[in-house]
Formats: C-alpha cells, sequence, structure tokens
C-alpha cells in the first residue's frame, strides 16, 4: 500500500507521526513537571515517597518516547539528525546528561548503600525536571526562529574537510537561549510540564495534604504558563514565517507564514483550538470545580496543541529547520528525508504503533487502576522506589 | 585530517564513543541473559508452586532492576551520539542505518519497558499467568532490542542492500531483507546474544558461588546454580559455535581484520593459527608501527586457513599482501585502491558540477566512473596517509585471543559445574566455588575483548570501505569533544561506583523471607 503513494506524501505521513511523537511526549514531560514538585507537593517524607513512587511508574514511558522520537527522527529525517545534533551540539549533550541522571535515581534513590545519598537523587529528578524542560522548549523554538548552520552535501568531495553540516557560530547551539522567543517556549514547556504534572499527581495519589497544596501551586505555574505560552504564539502568528517554493525548492520569507499555515490548514487550526480549550478546561476545572480526572482534558489538549504546532512547522510548504546563515540551506521535509523505500519499509513499521499503544495501555491498566496511598509504600511485594 | 594523529578530533571522538558504548556494553549483556534466567525461573514458579522458587525470582528481579536502569541511562547517549559526533555519518548512511534504530524504538523498547512495570509492579495485581508472560516479554523485549542495534552494526561491517545515489550524496536502502539477513548481521545476533546468556550464567553462578562458600542461602543458592549452569552450558557451546561462523565471516568480508586478529603479515596457504603469542615490542616495518612480530607463539598448523575457508589449502591474505597486493590472489594494493577511491570521490564532485551546468553527457560519464569505483569510494580519504590502513595489530590480536580462550575456558567450567552438581558436591567444593566468582570479572573481560576486536579491528573504516572515521566526525571543536569526554567519565563512573555498590549491598541482603523486593 505505502510503495504506492507519491515521496512528498510519505514525507508528510512522517512530518506528522514525528509531531505525534512529539506531542506525546510533551504530554508525557508531567513526569518531569512532576519531579520538579516535589518539595513544593510534599512536605514529609511520606508524602514526597508517594510523589516519586506514583511519577516512578510512568518515567520509562516518558523516556522510551523520547529515545524513539530519536530514532524516528533519524530515519526519517536524517540530514536534520545530522545537521542539528552534530551542530547544536551543546543544547543536545546538555539534554542528554539531563536523562542520563534521571534514568537511575527512582532505581537507587532509597535502595540501602547508594553512594551519593537519597537527597542527590532528589536533585538528579529536579535538574532533569528543568532542564530537559526548558531545553527541549527552546529547541524546538529554533524550528520557528532558526539556527546557525550551513549544509553542503558535496563537501564529502573534499578529503581534507569533508563535514556536510556546519555550524557557524563557536558557541555551538548555546546561542539559541539568548533568543527570547525560544526561551519563550522553553519556559512554556516547563510550566506546562508542572501544570500537568500537579494534575497527574492529584489524580493518582490519595492524600489530603498533597491536593490543598496541589490547588496553591497550581495558580503560580498555570499563570506563567500561560503568560509565555500566550507571548510565544502571538508572536508566532504574527511574525514573518520561512516558505518553501514547492516547484524550486526555493526558500523565501512570508508574512504571517504561521497564520496563513492554520488558516489554509483548517483542520489544523481545529486541532489548534480544541487543544488549547482543553488544557484551559484542565486547568480551570481543578481549580474551581477540583476535578480530579483535569488531567485527561489538559493532556489529550497538551497532545492537540503541540501536534498543531508541530505540523504548521513543517507542512504547508514551510521549511521546519530554517538556516539563518543561509536561507536557501534551511531544511525542509522535501530535501531533508530518507528515500522512498526507506520512509515506505518504515510506515509499515509504523502500523505497529495502534499495537503499542494498545498493549501499553491493557498493562497499565491491570497494575495501576486506583491512586496510591500511605498503605501501599508498606506493600512489601511490590516494588517501591 | 591524517595528520595530529594524537590529539585530533577524530580521535578523542573515537575515545567518546568508545567509552561510552563500553559502558553501555557492562550493563546491558546481564541485562540480556539475566532476563530469560528470569522468565525460566519464574516458569518453575508457575509450575510448581513452590514459593521458594519464587523468592528465588524475585532476587535475581531485584539485581537486574539495577542492571536496567543504568543500562538505559548509557544507551540514550549512544543513541543520540551518532548525530552530535558522527554528523557525517549520520547522513551517509542514515536512509540505512535510521530504519533499525526507529524500529528499535517502536517494536522492542516499549515492549520491554511496558511489561518491566508488569513484572515489578504488579505481582499482587495480575495472574501468576499474565506476570509469567510479562518476564518472558521482558526477556524477548531486551533481545529483540539487541536484535536491531546489531543489524545496523553489521551493516557498517558489511554494507549490501543499497545503493549510492550522487544527487543526494548518501547511500539509499534497495532491499530491507538484505539488510537484515546478511551473514554479518546472522554472526553478528546470534553471537552477541549467545554470549550475553553465557555471560548472565557465569554471574549467576558466581553470586550463588559466594552464598555457598559463606553457607548462606543454600536451597536459594543451589537452585540458581543449577539453572544457570545448565543455561550456561548450552549457551557457551552456541557462543564457540556462533563465534567460528562470525570468524569465516569476517574472514571473507573483512580480510584486514582477520590478519590483525592473527598478527599475519604474509599471507599463506596452509595458514597455522597462532594460539597463543607475544608480540614483540619494536616495529618491524619501521614505515607502519602496527607491523610487529612474535616474540613467541605456540601455532596449530593448517587451522588459521580451515578456519576461515574451510580448506586447508586456501590462501589467507596477511597485511603486507592487502597493502602491497598480491597479483598471484587477485589482491589490489593498497595504492590502487587509493587512486580508484581517489577517482571515485572525483567523479562524485564531477558529478554534482555537471548537473549545476544540466550538461546531461557529463554528468553520465561521472556517474559511471563513481559506479565502477564505488566500492573502494572511502579509501580516496588516504592518499596522504596509506599506513593508517592498518588498524592496531597488538590489540586486536589479544583481545580476539583473550576471548576465544576465556570462551573455551567457561565451557568447560559449566560442565564441570554441572558434573559437581550432579555428584551433589557442589557445596563441598570449595575450590571451584572461589573459581566461580573469580569467573565474574573473567567473562566481562571476554565480552569487553569480543567488541574490542570487532571495532577496533574495523579501523580505520566506519562503514567498511566506503567512509572512513575521519570522514565521518563532527566538525566539532577539540576541546567541546574532550569536554563532553570528561564529563561522561566522570559521571558514568559515579553512576557505576553507585550500581556496584547497591549491587554488593543487595546481594549481602540475600533473598528476602517472604514476598518482598
Ligand atoms: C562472553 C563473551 C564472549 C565469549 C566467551 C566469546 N565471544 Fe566472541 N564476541 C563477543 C563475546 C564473546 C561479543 C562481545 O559479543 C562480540 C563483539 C562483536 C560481536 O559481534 O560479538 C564478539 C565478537 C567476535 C568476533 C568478531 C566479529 C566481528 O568482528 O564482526 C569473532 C570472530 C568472535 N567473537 C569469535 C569468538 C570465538 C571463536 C569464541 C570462542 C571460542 C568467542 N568469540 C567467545
Ligand atoms: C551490542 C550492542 C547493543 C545491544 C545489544 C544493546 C541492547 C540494549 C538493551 C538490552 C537495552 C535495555 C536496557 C539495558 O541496557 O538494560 C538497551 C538500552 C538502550 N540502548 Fe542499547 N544496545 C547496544 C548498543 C547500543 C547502541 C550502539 C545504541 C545506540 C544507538 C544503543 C541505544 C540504546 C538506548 C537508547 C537504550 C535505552 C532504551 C530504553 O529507553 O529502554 N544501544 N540497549
Ligand atoms: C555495545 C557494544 C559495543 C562496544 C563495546 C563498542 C566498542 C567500540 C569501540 C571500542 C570503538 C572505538 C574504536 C576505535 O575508534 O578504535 C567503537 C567505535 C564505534 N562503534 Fe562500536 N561498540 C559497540 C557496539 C556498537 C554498535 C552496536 C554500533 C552501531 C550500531 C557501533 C558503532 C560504532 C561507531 C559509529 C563507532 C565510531 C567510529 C569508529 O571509531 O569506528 N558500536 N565502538
Amino acid at each position: 500500500m505505502f510503495e504506492t503513494f507519491e515521496l512528498y506524501t510519505l514525507q508528510q505521513y512522517w512530518w506528522i507521526i514525528i509531531s505525534l511523537l512529539a506531542s506525546l511526549l510533551v504530554f508525557l514531560m508531567f513526569v518531569q513537571g512532576g519531579q520538579t514538585l516535589i518539595y513544593q507537593l510534599g512536605k514529609t517524607e511520606t508524602e514526597r515517597s508517594l510523589i516519586i513512587n506514583t511519577l516512578g511508574r510512568k518515567w520509562e514511558l516518558t523516556f522510551t518516547t523520547l529515545v524513539t522520537f530519536g530514532g524516528a527522527f533519524f530515519a526519517s529525517f536524517p540530514l536534520f539528525y545530522s545537521t542539528s545534533f552534530g551542530g547544536a551540539y551543546w543544547v543536545w549533550m546538555a539534554i542528554l546528561f539531563a536523562f542520563v541522571i534521571q534514568a537511575i535515581s527512582y532505581e537507587y534513590r532509597t535502595k540501602p548503600a547508594n553512594f551519593l545519598g537519597r537527597k542527590t537523587y532528589e536533585v538528579f529528578l529536579f535538574l532533569n525536571g528543568l532542564l530537559g524542560t526548558i531545553l527541549i522548549g527552546t529547541a524546538v523554538g529554533t524550528f520557528f526562529n532558526g539556527a546557525n548552520f550551513s549544509v553542503d552535501k558535496m563537501n564529502l568531495t573534499n578529503i581534507y574537510d569533508s563535514a556536510i553540516s556546519r555550524w557557524e557560530t563557536p558557541f555551538h547551539g548555546l546561542e539559541a537561549v539568548l533568543n527570547i522567543h525560544n526561551v519563550a517556549l522553553g519556559l512554556s514547556v516547563f510550566f506546562l510540564a508542572r501544570v500537568l504534572g500537579i494534575l497527574y499527581i492529584v489524580n493518582s495519589v490519595n492524600e489530603e495534604n498533597i491536593l490543598v497544596r496541589a490547588r496553591r501551586q497550581m495558580w503560580n505555574n498555570a499563570v506563567p504558563f500561560l503568560v509565555f505560552f500566550l507571548y510565544f504564539v502571538i508572536y508566532l502568528l504574527l511574525k514573518q514565517g520561512f516558505a518553501v517554493n514547492p516547484e524550486t525548492g526555493e526558500i523565501f520569507m512570508e508574512k504571517y507564514k504561521y497564520l496563513h499555515n492554520l488558516l489554509q490548514m483548517p483542520v489544523v487550526l481545529i486541532l489548534f483550538l480544541a487543544g488549547v480549550a482543553g488544557v484551559l478546561y484542565g486547568i480551570s476545572s481543578f481549580l474551581f470545580c477540583r476535578s480530579r480526572k483535569a488531567i485527561w482534558f489538559g493532556g489529550a489538549g497538551t497532545v492537540l496543541a503541540v501536534f498543531s504546532l508541530l505540523l504548521i512547522a513543517g507542512l504547508n510548504s514551510t521549511a521546519y529547520y530554517p538556516s539563518l546563515h543561509n536561507l536557501q540551506h534551511s531544511l525542509t521535509i522535501r530535501n531533508s528525508s530518507s528515500s522512498h523505500y526507506t520512509l515506505t519499509a518504515m510506515s509499515y513499521v509504523s502500523l505497529f504503533v495502534p499495537v503499542v499503544i494498545a498493549y501499553i495501555y491493557v498493562a497499565w491498566k491491570s497494575i495501576n487502576n486506583k491512586p496510591i496511598e500511605k498503605s501501599d509504600l508498606d506493600d512489601d511485594s511490590s516494588h517501591i522506589y | 585530517m591524517t595528520e595530529a594523529f594524537d590529539y585530533s578530533l577524530i580521535d578523542w571522538s573515537r575515545a567518546q564513543f568508545a567509552l561510552t558504548a563500553m559502558y553501555h556494553w557492562i550493563f546491558v549483556p546481564l541485562t540480556l541473559g539475566l532476563g530469560f534466567i528470569m522468565a525460566i525461573m519464574e516458569t518453575i514458579y508457575v509450575r510448581t508452586g513452590n514459593p521458594e522458587w519464587k523468592r528465588i525470582t524475585k532476587f535475581w528481579m531485584t539485581i537486574f532492576g539495577i542492571n536496567f536502569a543504568i543500562g538505559v541511562a548509557t544507551g540514550i547517549i549512544l543513541e543520540f551520539e551518532f548525530g552530535t559526533n558522527w554528523s557525517n555519518y549520520s547522513w551517509f548512511v542514515g536512509d540505512i542505518f535510521g530504519a533499525p534504530l526507529a524500529i528499535e524504538g517502536i517494536m522492542a523498547f516499549f515492549l520491554e519497558s511496558t511489561f518491566i512495570a508488569v513484572m515489578f509492579f504488579g505481582w499482587n495485581k495480575v495472574s501468576k499467568k499474565f506476570h509469567l508472560v510479562s518476564t518472558w516479554l521482558v526477556a524477548f523485549g531486551a533481545s529483540l532490542s539487541a536484535l536491531w542495534i546489531l543489524v545496523a552494526n553489521a551493516w557498517m561491517q558489511l554494507p549490501v542492500g543499497m545503493k549510492f545515489n550522487p544527487e543526494t550524496a548518501r547511500n539509499e536502502m534497495h532491499n530491507f531483507w538484505d539488510v537484515l539477513l546478511s551473514p554479518m548481521a546472522v554472526s553478528k545476533f546470534t553471537h552477541t546474544i549467545s554470549s550475553s546468556y553465557l555471560l548472565a550464567a557465569i554471574v549467576v553462578i558466581g553470586i550463588s558461588s559466594w552464598y555457598l562458600l559463606r553457607k548462606r542461602h543454600i536451597v536459594f543458592a543451589k537452585r540458581s546454580i543449577v539453572v544457570a549452569a545448565v543455561f550456561g552450558l548450552i549457551t557457551s557451546i552456541f557462543t564457540i559455535l556462533t563465534g567460528d561462523y562470525s570468524a569465516r565471516v569476517v574472514a571473507q568480508n573483512q580480510p584486514m581484520k582477520f590478519a590483525a586478529f592473527e598478527g599475519l603479515y604474509v599471507g599463506q596457504t596452509r595458514a597455522p593459527l597462532v594460539a597463543i603469542g607475544v608480540m614483540s615490542t619494536s616495529p618491524e616495518d619501521p614505515d607502519n608501527e602496527n607491523i610487529k612480530d612474535f616474540v613467541f607463539k605456540i601455532e596449530i598448523p593448517n587451522f588459521l586457513s580451515y578456519m576461515a575457508f574451510q580448506d586447508i589449502n586456501a590462501f589467507v591474505p596477511g597485511i603486507r599482501d592487502l597493502m602491497e597486493g598480491n597479483e598471484k590472489y587477485n589482491i589490489l594494493s593498497a595504492a590502487e585502491k587509493i587512486a580508484r577511491g581517489k577517482l571515485a570521490i572525483d567523479a562524485l564532485a564531477e558529478f554534482k558540477l555537471a548537473k549545476e551546468a544540466q550538461d546531461q553527457a557529463k554528468m553520465d560519464e561521472a556517474r559511471q566512473i563513481l559506479d565502477e569505483n564505488f566500492q573502494y569510494f572511502g579509501y580516496g580519504y588516504f592518499v596522504d596517509d596509506p599506513s593508517r590502513l592498518v588498524p592496531s595489530v597488538p590489540i586486536t590480536f589479544y583481545s580476539f585471543h583473550i576471548m576465544v580462550a576465556l570462551g573455551m575456558w567457561f565451557m568447560m567450567f559449566f560442565a564441570i559445574v554441572l558434573l559437581l552438581v550432579y555428584k551433589g558436591k557442589i557445596s563441598q567444593s570449595k575450590f571451584w566455588l572461589t573459581i566461580g566468582i573469580v569467573n565474574i570479572p573473567l567473562a566481562y573481560i571476554a565480552s569487553q575483548s569480543g567488541w574490542i576486536t570487532a571495532e577496533m579491528g574495523r579501523q580505520p573504516w566506519v562503514i567498511q570501505d566506503l567512509m572512513p572515521t575521519m570522514a565521518a566526525v563532527s566538525r566539532l571543536d577539540t576541546n567541546a569533544v574532550i569536554t563532553t569526554f570528561i564529563l561522561f567519565g566522570v559521571v558514568f563512573t559515579t553512576l557505576l561506583i553507585a550500581e556496584l555498590k547497591i549491587m554488593f549491598k543487595q546481594i549481602k541482603i540475600g533473598p528476602k523471607q517472604e514476598g518482598g523486593h
């Protein structure tokens, strides 16, 4: 079936999948957000343990989604992988370190003889939540604001200096944090992760004290989230965008490009509005109606909103990774993708995704059908972090 | 560039990759093997209903969990390092290489991480059967993730199933099944997983031996030893068979690596196998420091020819034949390959210019030259320094021989342990129990040596004959790579110490009396 599709169709299909994975990742970063709130929501050792254990049952899912997102991006748009990772070296390395220290923290924190001490692992969790979210958000900001790289595939024929992709600033990606718009996106992701973290925790922990503090914390995080998010979105819709001429592949600046993308792809506009509404409804139903199920609205809204933002970054003849060094070097889904054969082969693999989601659902349902309580922490038969 | 050998960007990037890969590899083989050992133990529990087996299973699961977490922590780095440090390579092969990585994520990692949760959190929440199935799925998931990454690695050693596209300046996949089922992929996968199962068996026996020596948890330890020794004997035989097959695949596809395995400089028919050898410390050939003679060796006559080509009269080319050429056996010299590689590279540049000028005739001509010489493409980067085409022979030689010797030894050891178990003498034989403990570090040495053999032996290639390390590396500041190298070294070493301390503590605590984790 897929082999009959045109290359451009497959490229769009894969951009949609990448966007979907990224939006699921942002939703699942409630784990990271929650990790930054351990001390604000939990005042006793037991309360903190409750929070860490409820987050700890989900951390691998987030982590694996990140890994899969990386693998899928590599496979479908390898030129992005080689250009951005090799170029914006410091940003990606910082992100990686932030995740390395997370991976061991849950398992090692309360184990006897854990060398670094319980506190250190809690600091690791906090750093992961802080840096992981802000940096990933900032890096995604460069999809709209561009980065300083050049690409020339024929460098391969220069045997003394054959690098295809080069970074044109000595800061190797760190300069992204000097762009206020990138940082605004980074901070929105951070506060959104915290908002979702709160919603997840109130949904999955039965402990009155935590619930009371959660409400106060929600105000502290929902307000900055909205400020940064609105700032970023309004700026995005009003700014010039990086458009591609589909015939010639030439890149040019177009006024209100991202706004046009939304208007020209009404489905995406609807998804976006529904997403924003979902997040707002989630936040307010928790704040005003004390709903403990608000994570479902907040989560679904997040997925839709992020998904549609990424769609307008790459679809509708837009350059998703603009080069500030030379506009014509910008990456588009057409000029950076894998071959027709590979995209086809992988499209068959993508048919497994629903199966994966189904078994994840069944497995979680079977072990996690009621909120965690103090008594669960003494249950000797289960794995306690 | 080829000069500045010592502190160059390339070497630091290689060092960083080696460091991170070898750290990852400390944890991965135990995960792979222990998964199955746990699953077998739990199966016995479900079959017999004996709670003692549940206790045994749970103890090994604790060990598994501690090891798994750090395996994951070190794994994520490797995936992204292809992009961060080998950026050119990511483009040149991304069309083939990316797919296995993506498939690994979608099919294997999710399987593993989802059912690990059921395995750890589900004891009292799901039925016994469902729990058992989850444990088996974790074991399969782990081996499945090894499959895809090893397919990718095998493709680097033997690039097949693809075609170079000058328009995009990269290799494009033409046949997925050729990539998946190449002899190199088969040998890599089978040998790597069987050796990992072996390693886990050694670890289980070693820890159990310690309990027996301390006279603690006697029943637990004896039962663990039985399961592990049976599992180990089977997998060690399989390891040797697949190792032998790996050697043959290497001999046929990577003759330079194979010559380095054996320190063979001058090719021979009826070539002998060096069973034990010590290399001299000074170079025999002043132009090439890697070419050294033996001060001492014990040989098995004819065996090398037999091992490589299953024919004692077969000619096994030596490093000199590969460098200087050998007409009799139709082997091109390095100079010739370099010249042809340079032709291919220049033709690619020509193609591009012709394309810009829209000169179809020139494009066709360039393309033809490129296609004819493409198989030597990577050699073109060595015009200035052909001697770098030879990998480090001593490192390859020693690591290969250490691995093989240990492989034989482990098989014998498993057999002896089983014999002792059969005779009911295992708990009294202090000597063999002590050996059991000593074997643990040896298993890790064997396993790391295997990768050193495979990866150092293929130097200077990232992709055999097509792309050398120097054309693959990201254009970073050397100091940046040194900085991250040090950071990785410090962070991973700290985590390793933490892991070991926790592990030793858990072993000291031992299996819990009831339930418990
Ligand atoms: C406990 C670990 C262990 C043991 C006992 C052995 N091996 Fe091994 N070997 C590995 C662990 C390993 C490995 C780590 O899994 C490697 C690294 C790359 C690979 O494919 O597997 C490997 C690679 C490897 C290679 C190189 C493949 C390549 O370069 O592509 C050869 C030729 C052999 N092995 C041969 C053997 C033989 C003949 C053995 C025994 C008699 C043996 N190995 C025992
Ligand atoms: C012989 C080679 C390798 C094998 C057999 C292997 C196998 C595994 C296994 C079994 C895991 C599960 C976690 C654990 O270690 O306990 C794992 C984790 C991981 N490996 Fe490797 N690996 C290998 C090399 C690599 C390489 C070269 C990469 C880089 C592409 C890589 C990427 C990863 C990643 C990203 C994880 C974390 C996955 C997760 O979230 O569960 N591995 N690997
Ligand atoms: C986990 C087991 C592995 C270990 C211990 C290992 C070990 C090493 C070592 C020692 C080097 C440095 C060689 C040198 O520069 O002299 C290296 C390089 C490299 N390996 Fe592996 N390797 C492993 C698996 C893999 C796999 C599965 C892949 C790919 C899928 C891979 C890809 C590479 C690459 C791209 C380099 C850098 C380029 C080069 O130096 O050739 N490795 N590895």
